[in-house]
């Protein structure tokens, strides 16, 4: 294997593991400021039992985010070194940011809100709760703004070294390209932390234990979920599909596995592509659909591959495909689901309705699923591009990192991660077990 | 405005060293004077609350670095891609270590725990101190700016040299024991009895080992880079920095002895700092010497980005430091005082 490949393989296997964390963090921190606000509006200790168990949670999970995200940021350097000189007073500017507004903000109000809830009071706690929850949706925004500007670059020039930089930071801050991926992607957390929390109260109330704590992460699990789910579909979703179609062509088309330039072009709902032929085989799809969705014409036209040179083209598409419809599907899936348990929720027969129950407790891993998929998509469409238009990645791995160094530490991160992710598991299930009636503040 | 983001960069990593490194010096001696495991858990709850903030700083430095000089970024970090990947992974092994070991109560559990963020904050200690001692020694730069250090070769200072030679890992051992001390005098601050005793105990003794390093260190940098006091003889008003770092050394040694911890600790605090600002002070304007040739030496000069954005980035780096300074201080206050045994807290 070529070093390209390696640090590619690496970059994706590391910031995928990452986001596995984040996501959690970022739903949840949402979720823990309504229980916090709901316990103190209802002088409730069961929202507030509530909000310490998911506190506790919520501290492992960031704990395995914060360790997998320094990588992250070093990565930049050791393994993208050429992008790194080229871009680095562009993209370092937001990366800084986040450092100095988001992680400081957030890692230093959740000590305060893990160790501090008898020193601050309750309206101190619930304080803490909103900073920490302040913290991540920033430091959300300012990496969204970062790779916002990998897939649409703005606000810069060519210096005469070859590198770019900054010409407008408002341009860079305010990228269009990032407030539609953000909310897209803000959703998507919403909805991995409504689905965690409305499964672990399924699992209470089908083991019948901690009853009440079931029904409370359960109601609240399930009317955000809903929000979210639709959300996620409209507006953001399409919003986002009609930001590629306008910008970049060639992922566009690749994602909807559309070989040729077409009038009235129909949306596929399955296929499977075939990059030899340049066809989609067996496909299932709706006529004249995609052309409606994008343009609101049913007869306008869809550019498709065949419009742009193949060395733009990106290089996996099976795999762009596929990561897309899968996040389609799993879309639309969540809303039905939702719909669901929040019409039985409001008839009030949910909780005896345990086979809507056991679903509720089995789809928790989809979300994360769906934010992987989508991240695939936004990703491994934007090849051959490491910055759209501007940088190819094949131009910006680092000149003196070998394939071997690569494949030594590629190993290792699959080694350790493996590690953390079962240690993770473990130490979530343990305090799952523990349950969060033992949450008294002595 | 090249000038002031290296004083910014310095001084961020001068607070990274300051803050974080009690934890890391926490972590050298964890095992040495936590002698039970009721001690230990003491130990890290000294740090708890506080360390990921600490940490952040080093991410701070790091994104400053970024954006104000890439060309150091992308060359410093892809040239020392192996040390750094493994600094990675000892990170990530000290932050479990601290967060998971109060998950589960069971001794054996807690004792591995124990071992792994020793294990990781020693060898942290000596992997910094290794990287400014190739900073200092100089690193063999191309043309292009780039390059590429094997772990070791012959322990000996050549062209080829490695990341390890006899220099940097004399560095190395500095740095061990300057943390240590800092650790060290961190817990005697912040904890009662027989624990505060055995800190002091190890302030004490490790003091020694401080000093006679720097002293062999000092005179070794001397010999493999005689320029670096060339900064001193035109601008005499830098010896500030080393002198002050004696000070307090000195200051150091003769408040542990009469038990004024905190004032020991804002000596070393003030030791680690001047020495830091004093190297950079006698490398400045390098950022990384060639050890090929001199013109291939990056300096804040040809490493930084472009006007407009270092002149925004000011802007945004004072308000941002601004707020962050609040946070510190109210949670330092929050969490003031001695630690004691009695668990008071959900956290934990
Ligand atoms: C639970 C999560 C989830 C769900 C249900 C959906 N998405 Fe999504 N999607 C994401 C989570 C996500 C994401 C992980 O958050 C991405 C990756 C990059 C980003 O900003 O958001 C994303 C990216 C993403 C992109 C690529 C953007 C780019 O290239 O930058 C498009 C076109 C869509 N989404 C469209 C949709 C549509 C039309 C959906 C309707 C069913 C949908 N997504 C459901
Ligand atoms: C959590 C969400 C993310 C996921 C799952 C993800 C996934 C991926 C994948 C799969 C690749 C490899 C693409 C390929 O080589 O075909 C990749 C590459 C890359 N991504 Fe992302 N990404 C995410 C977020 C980000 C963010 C926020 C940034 C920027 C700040 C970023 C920057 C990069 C870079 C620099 C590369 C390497 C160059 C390249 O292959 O294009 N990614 N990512
Ligand atoms: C290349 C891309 C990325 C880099 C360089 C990166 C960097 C980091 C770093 C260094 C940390 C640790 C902060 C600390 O010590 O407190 C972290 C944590 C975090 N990151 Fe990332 N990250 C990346 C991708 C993402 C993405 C795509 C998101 C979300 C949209 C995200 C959201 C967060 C959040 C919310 C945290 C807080 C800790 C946690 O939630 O687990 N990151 N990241």
């Amino acid at each position: 294997m070529d070093a390209l490949l390696i640090d590619r393989l690496q970059f994706a296997f590391t910031i995928s593991f990452h986001y596995l964390f984040p996501q959690l963090t970022m739903g949840l921190a949402l979720l823990i400021v309504i229980m916090k606000v709901l316990a103190i509006r209802k002088k409730s200790e069961l929202y507030n039992n509530s909000a310490r168990f998911w506190a506790k949670i919520f501290g492992i999970n960031f704990a395995v985010g914060v360790v997998t995200g320094i990588p992250m940021e070093f990565q930049f350097g050791t393994n993208w070194a050429r992008f790194s000189t080229f871009a680095g007073g562009i993209i370092g500017q937001t990366l800084a940011m986040e450092g100095i507004f988001a992680f400081f903000l957030e890692s230093s109000f959740l000590g305060l809100f893990l160790f501090g809830e008898k020193k601050l009071g309750q309206v101190g706690h619930l304080i803490s709760a909103i900073l920490v929850f302040l913290g991540s949706w920033l430091s959300g925004y300012f990496i969204i703004a970062t790779d916002a500007w990998m897939q649409h670059p703005v606000g810069y020039a060519l210096s005469p070294d070859g590198a770019v930089h900054l010409t407008s930071f408002w341009q860079l801050l305010l990228n269009p390209w990032a407030l539609s991926q953000y909310a897209h992607n803000m959703v998507g957390a919403v909805i991995t932390g409504s689905f965690v929390m409305a499964a672990i109260g399924a699992y209470y109330i089908l083991a019948n234990r901690d009853i009440d704590f079931g029904k409370t992460f359960i109601r609240i699990g399930v009317i955000a979920g809903l929000t979210a789910s639709i959300l996620a579909v409209v507006p953001t979703g399409d919003f986002e599909s009609r930001n590629v179609a306008n910008h970049q062509g060639t992922k566009f088309a690749a994602m909807e596995g559309l070989f040729e330039t077409k009038r009235g072009a129909e949306l596929t709902l399955f296929g499977q592509p075939n990059v030899e032929n340049l066809k989609l085989d067996n496909p299932i799809a709706i006529p004249r659909l995609l052309s409606f969705l994008t343009y609101l014409d049913w007869n306008a036209e869809v550019k498709g591959l065949d419009a742009f040179p193949r060395e733009h083209w990106p290089d996996n598409i099976p795999l762009l495909f596929y990561s897309y419809h899968l996040m389609i599907i799993l879309g639309i899936f969540f809303i039905i689901v939702m719909k669901t348990a929040a019409f039985y929720l409001w008839k009030k027969k949910l909780f005896e309705m345990r086979w809507l129950l056991w679903i509720l407790l089995v789809s928790f891993p989809l979300p994360y699923i769906a934010n992987t998929a989508g991240w695939m998509t936004a990703e491994v469409g934007r090849q051959p591009w490491l910055v759209y238009g501007l940088m190819r990645t094949t131009d910006g791995i680092s000149p003196t990192v070998s394939a071997s160094s690569g494949m030594f530490s590629l190993i290792g991160f699959i080694g350790i991660y493996i590690l953390l992710g079962t240690l993770f598991l473990l130490l979530v299930i343990r305090q799952i077990n523990r349950g969060p009636a033992t949450n008294n503040l002595h | 405005m090249e000038i002031l983001w290296f004083c910014i960069l310095v001084f961020m990593l001068a607070m990274y060293i300051v803050l974080d490194v009690f934890d890391l010096g926490v972590g050298i001696i964890h095992r040495l004077i936590g002698r039970k495991e009721a001690d230990r858990t003491l130990l890290i709850r000294t740090i708890g609350p506080v360390w990921d903030g600490n940490e952040v700083w080093l991410l701070a430095a790091g994104g400053t670095m970024y954006f104000a000089f890439p060309k150091l970024y992308a060359s410093g970090f892809s040239g020392f891609y192996l040390p750094l990947i493994i600094v990675l992974w000892l990170l990530i092994m000290r932050g479990i270590g601290i967060e998971f070991r109060h998950q589960i109560q069971n001794s054996m559990w807690k004792s591995m725990w124990d071992s792994v963020f020793s294990f990781a904050s020693i060898l942290l200690s000596i992997f910094f101190g290794a990287a400014l001692g190739n900073i200092i020694r100089g690193v063999p730069l191309n043309q292009e700016g780039y390059f590429f250090e094997p772990l070791w070769t012959t322990f000996t200072i050549v062209p080829e040299a490695g990341i390890l030679d006899w220099y940097t890992v004399l560095m190395g051992l500095v740095a061990l024991f300057t943390l240590a001390t800092h650790g060290a005098n961190y817990v005697a601050m912040k904890t009662e009895c027989e624990l505060q005793q055995r800190a002091r105990d190890v302030v004490k003794k490790s003091w020694w080992g401080v000093m006679i390093l720097s002293i062999v260190a000092a005179v070794a940098t001397f010999s493999i880079r005689p320029d670096i006091g060339r900064n001193y003889h035109d601008y005499p008003w830098g010896y500030i920095f080393p002198l002050s770092g004696v000070v307090s050394l000195i200051s150091m040694y003769l408040f542990t002895r009469r038990g004024k911890d905190t004032k020991a600790f804002v000596s070393s605090s003030i030791f680690i700092a001047g020495m830091l600002a004093g190297t950079a002070f006698g490398l400045f304007p390098n950022l990384l010497t060639a050890s090929t040739d001199p013109d291939y030496s990056i300096t804040i000069y040809n490493a930084a980005a472009h006007e407009y954005g270092l002149s925004v980035g000011i802007v945004w780096w004072i308000f941002g430091i601004v707020l962050t300074s609040g946070y510190f201080i109210y949670l330092y206050r929050t969490f003031r005082g001695k630690v004691n045994a009695t668990p008071e807290e959900v956290g934990y």
